[in-house]
């Protein structure tokens, strides 16, 4: 079979196969949901790291004050042990009426001490405890609880990306009574009040849980239970083609799904949007020549984004042309605006001949750039290949040094590169996340690029302080212009997410990132 | 005049003397064989600007997963990049880490079996049961160690401390040879002569004992280009060797590669060919110097 007709049936067969999901159908109950997780939880403790593999299997068994519902377009924030709540005008106050009715797995009720204590583990963590995200609830001044079922957050100063950490997948609610008792129990002991209930688990081999028949909502879960099982990535295709697993909820690379829908046919079904993961670049302001902005504009400007987006998104997991933000997202900068920042524009010949007269102008002749990479292939390797290849054709000699991961995280810590490609993911559009890599290296501790630049940092402060969302966005924009132009640190593409589950599972959308939609409250299987 | 007229008889009965390629060629046809195969791979490494129509590391979205054609002999990858031309400057890579960690491993390896051997006694001891131990790691997990243990070192474009990784699990198997050969050579009269002479013992060993181990030195030489070229693509494959987007035949097998096996088998079929045709030419090669040069064989 020629590769036009592989690629054409592929394409049919993927559009069948993503057509499948769209009718309303009525959920059916029971059956066991297994799935493939692609790397072991480092701990079963939420707020003590930021890996999908602690999230997919520990996740169902725990709640969160919010959540985020709807797929990676139609992404919104509902109450989960919340009932409701309320914002202060002056972005001071966060009000949240709780749940009544709600059991902890050990058949304790939940109360508003379990919020408290759980907030106050993430913002001031006892001794020998890791928070992970405490930076991120710094502006939180004092937690009060005025009865069982009120909880209210009283800032230290306006932070508008609050509510949004509200709803993280990695801030579990834990029991206050519990953790007044061992505060490391979340880490030794799943114990929730989410839709399941830890049965077993097995450390490299697999993740089982059952349905938590006093869950809050008395309809839910449709499953009896789920099984994770811990793999390698290569097995997951075989898993999925053989019946072994109905899902991976991480995703898959084009290839892989090609593969799965080549043999499966109208068995599967897949899922495709955008991903909050980007392949960043950072340079090495603190070596020269890259402490020079033309040297640095000059290597983002011979990138072909718009022309690479496309043909790497069939064959890797990056695609998307985009800024700080998500393309497409609420923050993103519009396709007109970001065309006009240097190396984004949509004139290669002419970026490239900019590329070279920067160079000149800058005093730099054979360039030799040293890009230190990850050994991960997807999308790590491709990335690397195709920076090189794009400055290969302005005269710029590149080495590529790819390491493990630790030494690659050794190598940006302590400078030991010139161009580093790294990755920055989230579970949500939101630009104190985002640019908290592309702050100045004395404001944050991930700023690998080693900058100093005043304007940066204050632009961040002002937009974290601004309620109103249009004049926010007008100074993220800004912001966004100004870190792109100057290019410390520029984003190579952005990450295309896909998954292949087995037709039989249902209500799963696709969210955004691979953090979140992962309580697998509404999930059934239609068999 | 008579005694002229004798002697011109006597050299018109010597025959002619035939040139040892030649010679070998006839004696080893086969060999033969493997020698051009590898002079093959020589001419491809050394002329690789000119042999290749395109640059090995040049992405060209407009030819992804392009079957063989004229325009791309042998094929293109996933990014575009032409096989053919990899191919050709993978070659690069294999002959300059294969004879380079062959000839550092066989070096050592023969230094060390000569000093074991001349001297004996507990010198010998203890060298020979260093070489026990390490001959009891298998090759490619005493590699895959010492590049884990070492990290990259680039010199010149190729990483020296992966030559020394594929040359270290070579050092035992030529210091057990060496050390065969050296045992029967040290009891030689011009050792002893040597010895009486008052020469020092690395000049004994250096300049006495070594040039008498050529032989089964070139012979293991070719075998263990073989086995590098192997250990080398091996370990590219396993992600430990040569790094994207360097042309390397074991890297143009692994990683993405395998995903695409059904659109675009030329992408891992060709590279397997060239490591398979490699490490037989030189296995051939070695084989038939082997039988060539050493006289037990003859017999």
């Amino acid at each position: 079979m020629s590769k036009f007709t592989v690629s054409v049936v592929t394409s049919v067969l993927a559009s069948l196969a993503m057509a499948g999901p769209a009718a309303a159908e009525t959920p059916k109950k029971g059956g066991t949901l297994n799935f493939a997780v692609v790397a072991e939880p480092p701990t079963t403790d939420c707020h003590a790291t930021g890996t999908f593999a602690m999230v997919h299997p520990v996740a169902p068994q725990y709640s969160t004050l919010l959540k985020f519902v709807g797929d990676h377009a139609n992404q919104k924030i509902v109450g989960d042990l919340a009932e409701s709540w309320e914002v202060a005008k002056d972005g001071m106050t966060y009000t949240f009426k709780l749940r009544k009715g709600v059991k902890f797995h050990d058949g304790s009720d939940f109360t508003s001490a379990d919020i408290k204590a759980t907030y106050d583990r993430i913002i001031n963590p006892p001794q020998g405890i890791i928070s992970f995200r405490k930076a991120l609830h710094s502006d939180i001044g004092s937690i009060e609880t005025p009865d069982a079922y009120t909880v209210v957050f009283k800032m230290k100063q306006v932070n508008a990306s609050m509510e949004l950490h509200f709803a993280s997948p990695f801030n579990c609610v834990y029991s206050a009574a519990e953790l007044a008792k061992d505060p490391d129990y979340p880490a030794k002991k799943v114990m929730g009040t989410g839709a399941f209930q830890l049965v077993e688990h097995v450390k490299g081999s697999h993740w089982t849980a059952k349905r938590f028949d006093q869950y809050f909502l008395k309809d839910r879960p449709y499953l009896d239970g789920f099984k994770a099982f811990f793999v390698k990535g290569n097995a997951v295709v075989p898993g999925i083609r053989g019946g072994q697993f109905d899902a991976e909820f991480r995703g898959r690379t084009p290839a892989e799904r090609d593969q799965l829908v080549s043999a499966m046919k109208d068995q599967v079904t897949v899922q495709e949007g955008p991903w909050i993961t980007n392949i960043l670049l950072t340079f090495n302001t603190s070596k020269k020549p890259f402490d020079d902005v033309r040297v640095r504009q000059a290597l983002t400007l011979a990138i072909d984004r718009w022309g690479g987006a496309e043909n790497l998104g069939k064959v890797t997991l990056i695609k998307g042309v985009g800024g700080v933000f998500r393309p497409g997202s609420p923050f993103a900068l519009p396709s007109a605006e970001l065309e006009k920042i240097p190396g984004f524009w949509r004139d290669i010949e002419k970026s490239r001949e900019e590329a070279k007269r920067l160079l000149k102008e800058a005093g730099v002749t054979n360039l030799k750039v040293k890009l230190l990479n990850r050994t991960l292939d997807q999308p790590f390797t491709p990335a690397g290949i195709y920076a090189i290849d794009q400055w290969r054709r302005i005269g710029v000699e590149t080495e590529h040094v790819q390491v493990e991961t630790k030494l690659w995280y050794d190598g940006l810590g302590n400078g030991n590169f010139d161009v580093g490609v790294q990755n920055v993911s989230d579970f949500v559009d939101d630009p104190n996340a985002q640019f908290n890599t592309l702050l100045s290296k004395n404001v944050s501790s991930i700023a690998y690029s080693q900058h100093t630049d005043k304007k940066v940092d204050d632009l961040y402060e002002k937009q974290t302080r601004i309620l109103d969302p249009v004049e926010r966005l007008k100074v993220v924009n800004e912001l966004e212009r100004h870190t792109l132009t100057q290019a410390y640190n520029v984003p190579l593409l952005w990450y295309q997410r896909i998954v292949v589950n087995n037709k039989k599972v249902k209500g799963w959308e696709l969210p955004p990132s691979h953090f979140g939609g992962q309580t697998l409250v509404d999930v059934w299987l239609d068999q | 005049m008579a005694d002229i007229a004798a002697n011109d008889a006597f050299t018109e009965k010597i025959p002619k003397r035939t040139h040892p390629l030649v010679q070998f060629i006839r004696a080893q046809p086969l060999g033969f064989v493997g020698f051009l195969i590898v002079l093959l791979y020589f001419v491809l490494a050394v002329g690789a600007a000119w042999i290749s129509p395109y640059h090995p590391e040049a992405v060209d979205f407009g030819a992804m997963l392009s079957a063989p054609s004229a325009e791309h002999l042998f094929g293109t990858d996933q990014y575009g990049r032409d096989v053919f031309s990899r191919l050709v400057y993978g070659s690069r890579t294999a002959l300059a880490v294969g004879i380079l960690s062959a000839i550092f491993g066989c070096t050592i390896g023969a230094l060390v079996g000569a000093t074991s051997g001349y001297f004996g006694g507990w010198v010998d001891n203890v060298i020979q049961r260093i070489v026990d131990i390490m001959l009891s790691f298998p090759i490619i997990v005493l590699a895959m160690v010492v590049v884990a243990v070492l990290g990259r070192n680039m010199i010149g474009g190729i990483d020296a401390n992966l030559i020394v990784a594929i040359a270290l699990p070579m050092v035992p198997k030529m210091a057990r040879i060496a050390r065969s050969s050296t045992l029967s050579i040290a009891q030689m009269p011009f050792i002893d002569a040597a010895r009486a002479a008052g020469y020092s013992h690395a000049r004994i060993v250096l300049r006495h004992i070594v040039p008498n181990i050529v032989a089964p030195y070139l012979i293991m030489l070719t075998a263990f280009i073989a086995q590098a070229i192997l250990l080398e693509a091996s370990l590219s494959f396993l992600g430990l060797g040569v790094t994207e987007p360097t042309p390397a035949w074991g890297l143009m097998l692994s990683g993405s590669s395998a995903d695409f096996y059904q659109a675009a088998p030329w992408m891992i079929l060709f590279p397997g060919l060239a490591i398979t045709l490699a490490v037989f030419a030189f296995n051939l090669l070695g084989d038939s110097l082997r039988d060539w040069l050493d006289p037990k064989m003859k017999v």
